[in-house]
């Protein structure tokens, strides 16, 4: 991990660092000198946009603490001081509750790369088990953070996610008043959620280090997930995936931007802009968008306490990923019976997102029920069964020869002659 | 990077790079202003009204404006006069007493209770002068506010203020 | 092509899951939408406009409903209704707040000023009920606690609208929807009224705006339909208190970032240049350092 070979210092203030603390020498070999697949598409800078995301989140969620209140008589009206008084107020927040759902957004994108390249498999298992874990850790952070607001959504979401924990037989009851500080939400809650919401993103950058780390071990996985061979087929990372990331980024903000400025309210829901109320429960207490898969298939199961444990399996089970697909071939490009059941995949997830907004009555909880099942059986029965009977297309000898031969080119006007520079 | 490559590509680089470095810029001013007193704040440190009437010759009284104390002292005819004949030369801050109040007000001294020294509050009506006193490092302070003795180096300081009229003024 | 047939299938079934119009009873229909100057990306509030509904709110809402969150400094700041900082101290010194304990300790009335916010029309949730058998909202974000389900695939086309005035259009058509009779087949609770938008459509509240009830001094006409528009706008201002300089800030951003994009995209082609059309003339590089596959 560290690279000393690579570095040369150029003032005598970095050389005389180098000795003491080779920092210099961390950073040019994992983001300079880094050797990157050159055939990485675009779907490989989320990574990068992920890393940005997180800083933005902090950098903004620091400052809103500056002038948050987290008692739940002055909670709702310090979000509206924040929002009239406070100089750009209303930008860092609506920054920072869109950034969430950009978080989100990214992690998703993010995550389906992996499950459609085998970015998964080995020997990335490791890698792939920290991402479930930042996965996990981003789940329980904006589930907090939404309850900041003291909105009726905010108090409702934290009531019924809360008393998730009352399944658990013989110990639920104490859990959940464990958890609660009293005996229903209230100001004890609000207060340690506060405190958690505050320390939960540095765990998530500790654990990105760790991410980072496992990463550069195994070395990026790409598009024809063949490991680079030789030395053309990589590139260093600075300015080649820099340059590329910066773009994507620069366009992923101007989406970002759409939503923060122009339609800043369109992710959230009007009902968190009515004080919590715990007399009055709304009619359809829905979780934000990023959860909505998840509690589709929560809702799905009958039973309560098998409907919380669908809900934590269906996030764990995607850390047993690397085993449960038989595969030998990473890339789904090459696997064209996996890449139907894929898309098929991210259609049920997005079929389970938008069931998950919908009352639980009737036509919906059928096609919920449907879609969870096709969710496990995905992860249970597919990804086992079709790597051992499906027909694979041949793969590239290399990165370079897949980019240069396999009808994929970058901008080459002709292929160079057989034997040549390989 | 070659040299000899046409400077059409090394002006996009730097266009590209300052363009960024603008945003960079821009960005950090809303992270950094946020932190400068917001409207709520700076609405409540609007001017104070203090009604004269009701203080007694010879009593201060002590009112808030922008969350500093302020005094606000009928002086006596005794303490105007011990105010006024002083060798302004000898004193550590050199400042008339005429310059410390309002022409034709001099028996009301308004000033803010804040020791110049390391920011304790003195008290009314102590010390050798009769003026203020700092209890914590031992300022000693004249009828007129102006450091004697003791280790603040300037007068007590005045606030912004004026008469609406004989018994009101504003502060700020 | 098995997976294909198992994708066409799931996307017919997700299609016909989309809600065709189920008439439900009790389900209140979606409000009109109306023509908002601060809707789209250049939108901004009509001055007199915000005045109008602000007299509504004096003359009609404020018996009963709050605006604890507006101060009354606003009134004078920009992107806003518009009134000069010495119409804005007049409006604030009409009202009565609570004043600091006086030397006796008893808390006194005295009248507003420029810091000071609208006081709230009952003491607490308990006063509000006893006199009104319910408790009227407080409206200073009213606007965006309101909205209704714009159903697939209308939301869609919202993203790239920039529909944003669900609350408000909600709040028009409530004002405008209260009938003297509940239609056949439906009854409602004794104490309330019977509107078409509110869902359930038995509201607390009675009907509060007539014709004429309130004097419009610049000629718009004094009709319900009018009132009702100029009141949700001004709740749209007390919501959204800065929204122009939202939207002027989002248009300086956009032009900056795409300009960003055009030449972080034009840099990324001149960068890539060599390794996509000349590989073998890539620069040796240092060796790496991580184990082959």
């Amino acid at each position: 991990m560290s690279g000393h070979p690579s570095y040369q210092p150029q003032s005598a203030f970095m050389r005389w660092m180098e000795r003491r603390l080779p920092i210099g020498g961390l950073i040019y070999s994992s983001f300079v000198a880094y050797p990157t697949p050159r055939n990485l598409n675009y779907w490989w800078t989320f990574g990068g946009i992920l890393a940005f995301m997180l800083g933005a989140q902090i950098v903004t969620g620091v400052i809103l603490a500056m002038h948050y209140t987290p008692h739940v008589d002055y909670a709702f009206d310090s979000v509206e001081q924040i929002m009239r008084d406070v100089n750009y107020g209303w930008l860092l927040r609506y920054l920072h509750s869109n950034g969430a759902s950009m978080f989100f957004l990214a992690a998703y994108i993010h995550l389906f790369r992996g499950m459609y390249y085998g970015s998964y498999k080995e020997p990335r298992e490791v890698l792939w088990i920290l991402g479930v874990i930042l996965l996990l850790l981003m789940i329980m952070t904006g589930f907090m953070g939404y309850v900041l607001p003291w909105g009726q959504m905010s108090f409702w979401a934290a009531t019924v996610i809360t008393n998730l924990f009352s399944a658990i037989p013989l110990v639920g009851d104490s859990i959940v008043t464990w958890l609660w500080g009293g005996f229903a939400v209230g100001n004890p809650t609000l207060n340690r959620f506060y405190s958690l919401h505050y320390l939960l993103p540095f765990v998530i950058t500790g654990v990105v280090v760790l991410h980072i780390w496992a990463l550069h071990v195994a070395g990026q996985n790409n598009p024809a997930g063949v490991e680079p061979k030789n030395e053309q087929d990589t590139v260093a990372f600075t300015p080649y995936a820099t340059i590329k990331d910066s773009f994507l980024l620069a366009v992923f903000c101007i989406m970002f931007a759409w939503f923060v400025f122009y339609i800043p309210n369109f992710l959230g829901h009007p009902d968190n802009y009515i004080p919590a109320n715990p007399a009055v429960t709304p009619m359809h207490i829905v979780p934000e968008w990023y959860y909505l898969p998840f509690y589709a298939i929560l809702r799905a199961i009958p039973n309560k306490l098998l409907g919380v444990m669908a809900l934590g399996a269906s996030i764990l089970i995607l850390a047993f990923m690397p085993w449960l697909d038989t595969s030998r071939v990473r890339s789904a490009r090459y696997r064209p019976a996996y890449r139907q059941f894929f898309w098929a995949f991210v259609i049920v997830c997005v079929g389970l997102g938008w069931l998950g907004s919908k009352p639980p009555e009737g036509n919906y909880v059928l096609f919920a029920r449907i879609f969870t099942v096709y969710y496990f059986a995905f992860f249970l029965v597919i990804l086992p069964v079709l790597g051992k009977i499906e027909k694979t297309k041949p793969l590239p000898k290399s990165i370079s020869e897949s980019v240069l031969r396999e009808g994929e080119p970058i901008g080459a006007p002709a292929p160079p002659p057989a034997g040549a520079k390989v | 990077m070659s040299s000899a490559e046409p400077t059409r590509r090394d002006f996009l680089y730097i266009a590209t790079a300052s363009v960024a470095g603008i945003g960079a810029a821009a960005v950090l001013v809303p992270l950094i202003t946020q932190m400068n007193p917001d409207a709520s704040t700076i609405a409540a440190g609007a001017p104070i009204e203090v009604d004269l009437s009701p203080i007694a010759d010879g009593q201060v009284i002590k009112v808030f404006w922008r969350g500093k104390p302020i005094y606000v002292n009928h002086r006596t005819k005794k303490q105007i006069e011990e105010a006024q004949n002083v060798d302004v030369a000898k004193l550590p801050d050199p400042q008339p007493d005429s310059a410390r109040v309002k022409p034709g007000h001099d028996q009301w001294q308004v000033l803010i209770g804040i020791c110049t020294h390391l920011g304790c509050i003195p008290i009314a009506h102590q010390g050798p002068y009769d003026g203020y006193f700092c209890p914590c490092h031992g300022s000693v302070y004249d009828t007129s506010g102006r450091i004697r003795q003791g280790p603040a180096p300037l007068n007590l300081a005045l606030p912004p203020y004026e008469f609406l009229s004989d018994t009101k003024i504003k502060i700020g | 092509m098995a997976g294909a047939r198992v994708v066409l299938t799931l996307a017919v079934l997700l299609a016909a899951l989309c809600p065709s119009a189920r008439a439900q009873e009790h389900e209140a229909p979606p409000p009109p939408a109306n023509k908002w100057s601060f809707a789209g990306p250049f939108g901004k509030f009509d001055r007199g406009q915000l005045q109008r509904g602000f007299k509504v709110y004096r003359e009609v809402c404020q018996v009963c409903h709050g605006l604890k969150l507006v101060a009354f400094r606003t009134l004078a700041d920009p992107g806003g209704p518009g009134f000069t900082t010495a119409q804005a101290t007049a409006i604030a010194a009409e009202y009565q707040v609570k004043g600091e304990p006086d030397e006796q300790g008893e808390v006194k009335d005295r009248p507003g000023r420029l810091a000071d916010t609208f006081p709230p029309p009952f003491p607490n949730e308990q006063a509000a009920r006893a006199r009104y058998n319910a408790v009227p909202p407080d409206m200073s974000v009213i606007a965006k606690a309101r909205g209704y389900e714009r159903g697939f695939p209308r939301w869609v086309g919202d993203i790239f609208t920039q529909y944003q005035e669900q609350g408000v259009d909600y709040i028009t058509a409530l004002m405008q929807g209260y009938k003297d009779r509940p239609p056949a087949g439906i009854s409602i609770p004794p104490a309330s009224f019977y509107n078409e938008y509110f869902p359930g459509h038995a509201i607390a509240m009675p009907p509060p705006l007539t014709d004429n009830r309130v004097e419009y001094t610049d000629g718009a006409p004094m009709t319900v339909e009018q009132y009702a528009k100029d009141i949700s706008a001004f709740l749209m201002w007390t919501a959204e208190p800065h929204l122009e300089a939202r939207k002027r800030a989002g248009m300086q951003v956009f032009i900056f970032l795409i300009v960003l994009s055009a030449l972080l995209y034009f840099t990324k082609k001149k960068v890539w240049h060599a390794v996509e059309l000349h590989p073998e003339k890539l620069k040796p590089r240092p060796p790496s350092e991580y184990p082959r596959a």
